[in-house]
């Protein structure tokens, strides 16, 4: 859509200048030959300046029908199946609510299972359109792999501890044992982490996650840590998950963003929109279920984000006004879709929404408004 | 005279018969064995004591159980399931028609295999994705089998007939699980969406049925007087098996897709078909040229002197032989590749062990449950990788290949 129209505003803009120039000028004559030999080129010249690539991808989605989308089937809560083999998860849904948006259909989705391995070329070379897999948004991956979207979740890495330990913070971390899996970040971080305040630890050192946590729960290590997500999680399985506590400062910033491939810039704005829409309908008071009494809502924010109102760019990205209520009817806002998987009656385990409550509850998710 | 000297040797005394007299004669026949037999005794009755005590009351095995068509297909759509079943019974019945026409190996694997599905039918576990029509197909294939038995008694049936069917069923088996886009009938189903049994069966049979013919022609290409043709073969042969699977798996499906344009892009399951293959080849190519050797020069010049030309010598005299005395080596190499196959996991392909790793990590309780899980999924490897073995041992007996070479 918007590369039909460049031209046209191309054009438009020469002709602004040409009549901004003549303005001073007193005769009119010499317009007719210019603009001829100006439109042209200018108009040549400008394409590359536009959204470079634009609407690539969002066209080829739109052709095939189907949103391919980079996840993963082995994450509680995130990223998982169901009984029947059908993928769910916080990040799954993100997903679902793009196609939702621009294709009408939440089914409308093909999920390729990717591993921490083949997630950042999936995504150079745009495999797939969007790679929604509990990925941690940083500078170099940034530079590597694709446009980040929308910080959709806060993580961060903390530290598990018994709740009879004695310890009670980090003051009393000096001399612990630490449970860790070898060779992740997660490793590093906890070595920076001590290093950093001159305190003494002991390793215990696991090839596999799962034995870290058995390790911990037999009382071999006084600590035991990973990402927040995923010490709630492994703390639902314990036998007695009560006496375990998770503490509440994090040691590394573990943003967890949707990316699509760089070079589409319709496609990224596309992408970011239906975030902000999710994040926004959580504010607004936009639910799954009241989505299609709230179009009709006294509230000029809430008609424009369900289309029922100013055109809050829709037209220029080749979307419908509809497109962002389809995406909240699919998934739900924000804070039902976080609901869904980990809020306290969701399907995978419950973990406070801290740093992902809402701005306006004190928390960071925040987006840009819909207008 | 060393001849003369091993089989000497290899016979034992005849004991007399009777198990104490079997203990007294194998166990406690001088102070080392005696000794020996004492402290692993009460070790190996203990460790088999304590393994029943956690299998029947200690271990949790609902992740195993709940989750039967996750294990057996992944995420292949429920609805579309039959296609998955329709294709199964169509290999069976098969199986059934080249029992009928064969009998020899093919009858046992037949009769276990339909007894098997019987069993499935009859397994006493309550569980929706068990129902009545689940068992009632899964107990049809003895009747399919059975049904192919009768069909291939037949004298009208012929062997090309049968030939021809076996080509045909894993074309139409692939077209069916595939299914066509704009099908209303056969949906286009996405192979991200194959897992489990499935796919572990597919990237075997796959990776075994093609690479064995390439492999055969790497071998003779390996021989050959062509110095291009001898010298590609050899340096993909080397080439090949101086890595390991998972570089090629890694190369197939990371470093061709970033080589490849955006359009031209393979299935992500052909790729790690193509890996899995191309790693057998390899291997089957050298097997096979070890069978190339032991063929006797003699059998090529009496072919030359009968008047065959080079492609018939190869077809008709070297071949036959060659391949027949490496089938032991062959089948064994095939039982790898079955257990190879769960390498694809780190290619993002959910086969039977990644599905086992997306079950445990479907539930937080699941997590201390692991150790049922990858129980369940190396006993049924073992299964399956010791059914191979026991009949290549049969193969190997029918061909006579310890006797005649």
């Amino acid at each position: 859509m918007s590369r039909k129209l460049f031209p046209v505003f191309a054009l438009l803009l020469v002709f602004a200048f040409l009549l901004a120039a003549c303005g001073g000028s007193a005769e009119p004559a010499p317009v007719e030959t210019v603009i001829v030999t100006v439109e042209v080129p200018v108009a040549a010249e400008a394409a590359p300046a536009a959204p470079s690539g634009s609407g690539e991808i969002l066209s080829r989605v739109i052709d095939r029908g189907k949103l391919v989308c980079g996840s993963r089937t082995d994450l509680t809560g995130f990223g998982y199946l169901d009984e029947n083999g059908r993928n769910i998860g916080f990040d799954i849904d993100l997903c679902r609510a793009v196609a939702a948006a621009v294709l009408g259909d939440p089914e409308a989705v093909e999920f390729v299972p990717l591993t921490a391995a083949d997630r950042g070329p999936a995504l150079q070379t745009a495999e797939v359109d969007i790679l929604s897999r509990n990925l941690t948004w940083n500078a170099s991956r940034d530079a590597q792999w694709g446009n980040f979207t929308n910080v959709m979740f806060y993580d961060g890495q903390t530290f598990m501890a018994r709740v009879d330990s004695g310890i009670n913070g980090p003051e009393d971390f000096d001399g612990a044992t630490v449970c860790v899996t070898s060779g992740t970040t997660t490793e590093k971080n906890v070595a920076q982490y001590f290093t950093d305040h001159g305190w003494n630890y002991e390793a215990v050192i696991f090839e596999e996650t799962a034995a870290v946590y058995s390790a911990y729960e037999e009382g071999r290590c006084d600590l035991t840590t990973s990402d927040n997500s995923q010490l709630y999680a492994v703390r639902t399985g314990f036998a007695n998950p009560d006496e375990h506590k998770i503490f509440d400062f994090f040691i590394s910033k573990e943003p967890l963003t949707p990316a699509v491939p760089h070079g589409d810039d319709a496609w990224f704005d596309t992408v970011k929109i239906v975030m902000y829409a999710l994040i926004n309908a959580e504010e607004l008071g936009v639910t799954q279920a009241n989505v299609e009494q709230m179009k009709n809502s006294d509230d000029g924010r809430i008609r424009t984000l369900l289309g029922n109102g100013d055109d809050w760019g829709y037209t220029q990205l080749g979307l419908d006004a509809d497109a962002l209520a389809r995406a909240i009817t699919a998934v739900g806002n924000y804070g039902e879709l976080y609901d869904r998987y980990l809020g306290p009656n969701g399907l995978a385990f419950t973990l406070p929404r801290g740093l992902n409550e809402n701005y306006s509850n004190g928390g960071v998710i925040y987006a840009p408004e819909i207008k | 005279m060393s001849i003369v000297e091993i089989p000497q040797e290899e016979i034992r005394q005849p004991l007399p018969p009777g198990p104490l007299k079997w203990v007294k004669g194998n166990l406690f026949n001088n102070v080392g064995n005696t000794l020996i037999t004492l402290i692993l005794l009460p070790l190996i009755f203990f460790a088999i004591v304590n393994a029943i005590i956690w299998i029947v009351t200690q271990a949790d095995w609902t992740p195993v159980i709940n989750f039967p068509l996750l294990y057996a297909v992944g995420q292949y759509p429920r609805d579309q399931i039959w296609r998955v079943g329709v294709s199964l019974s169509l290999i069976i019945f098969m199986l059934g028609v080249s029992w009928g026409k064969w009998g020899g190996l093919l009858r046992s694997i037949s009769i276990a295999v339909g007894l098997t599905f019987l069993l499935l039918a009859l397994l006493p576990i309550q569980h929706a994705q068990l129902n009545l029509n689940m068992r009632l197909y899964l107990g049809s294939n003895l009747i399919w089998v059975l049904l192919g038995f009768g069909i291939g008694r037949a004298p009208f049936v012929k062997v090309l007939y049968i030939v021809l069917g076996w080509l045909l069923v894993p074309v139409i088996s692939i077209l069916l699980l595939a299914g066509f886009e704009n099908s209303s009938f056969l949906p286009q189903i996405a192979t991200t969406l194959w897992g489990g049994l499935l796919v572990t069966f597919l990237l075997s049979a796959g990776g075994i049925l093609l690479s064995f013919p390439i492999g055969v022609a790497l071998a003779l290409g390996r021989r050959s007087s062509l110095p291009v043709v001898s010298a590609f073969s050899t340096i993909f042969i080397e080439g090949v098996r101086g890595v390991p699977l998972i570089t090629i798996l890694f190369m197939f499906s990371i470093i061709l897709a970033l080589f490849l344009p955006a359009e031209s892009r393979i299935d992500r399951l052909l790729r790690a078909l193509m890996a899995v293959t191309v790693f057998s080849a390899a291997y089957t190519a050298e097997n096979v040229r070890g069978g190339l050797q032991a063929v006797p020069k003699g059998q090529i010049e009496a072919a030359k002197a009968v008047g065959m030309n080079g492609l018939q010598t190869m077809v008709f005299i070297v071949l036959p032989q060659a391949i027949r005395a490496v089938i032991p080596a062959i089948v064994g190499q095939f039982i790898s590749l079955f257990k190879d196959t769960t390498l694809v996991v780190i290619v993002g392909i959910n086969d039977f062990l990644g599905i086992g790793r997306s079950i445990i990590n479907s539930d937080p309780e699941f997590v201390q449950l692991q150790l049922e899980v990858y129980l369940f999924i190396a006993v049924v490897y073992w299964i399956f990788s010791y059914l191979m073995s026991l009949a290549s041992r049969r193969l190997e007996t029918a061909l006579g290949v310890s006797a005649k070479l």
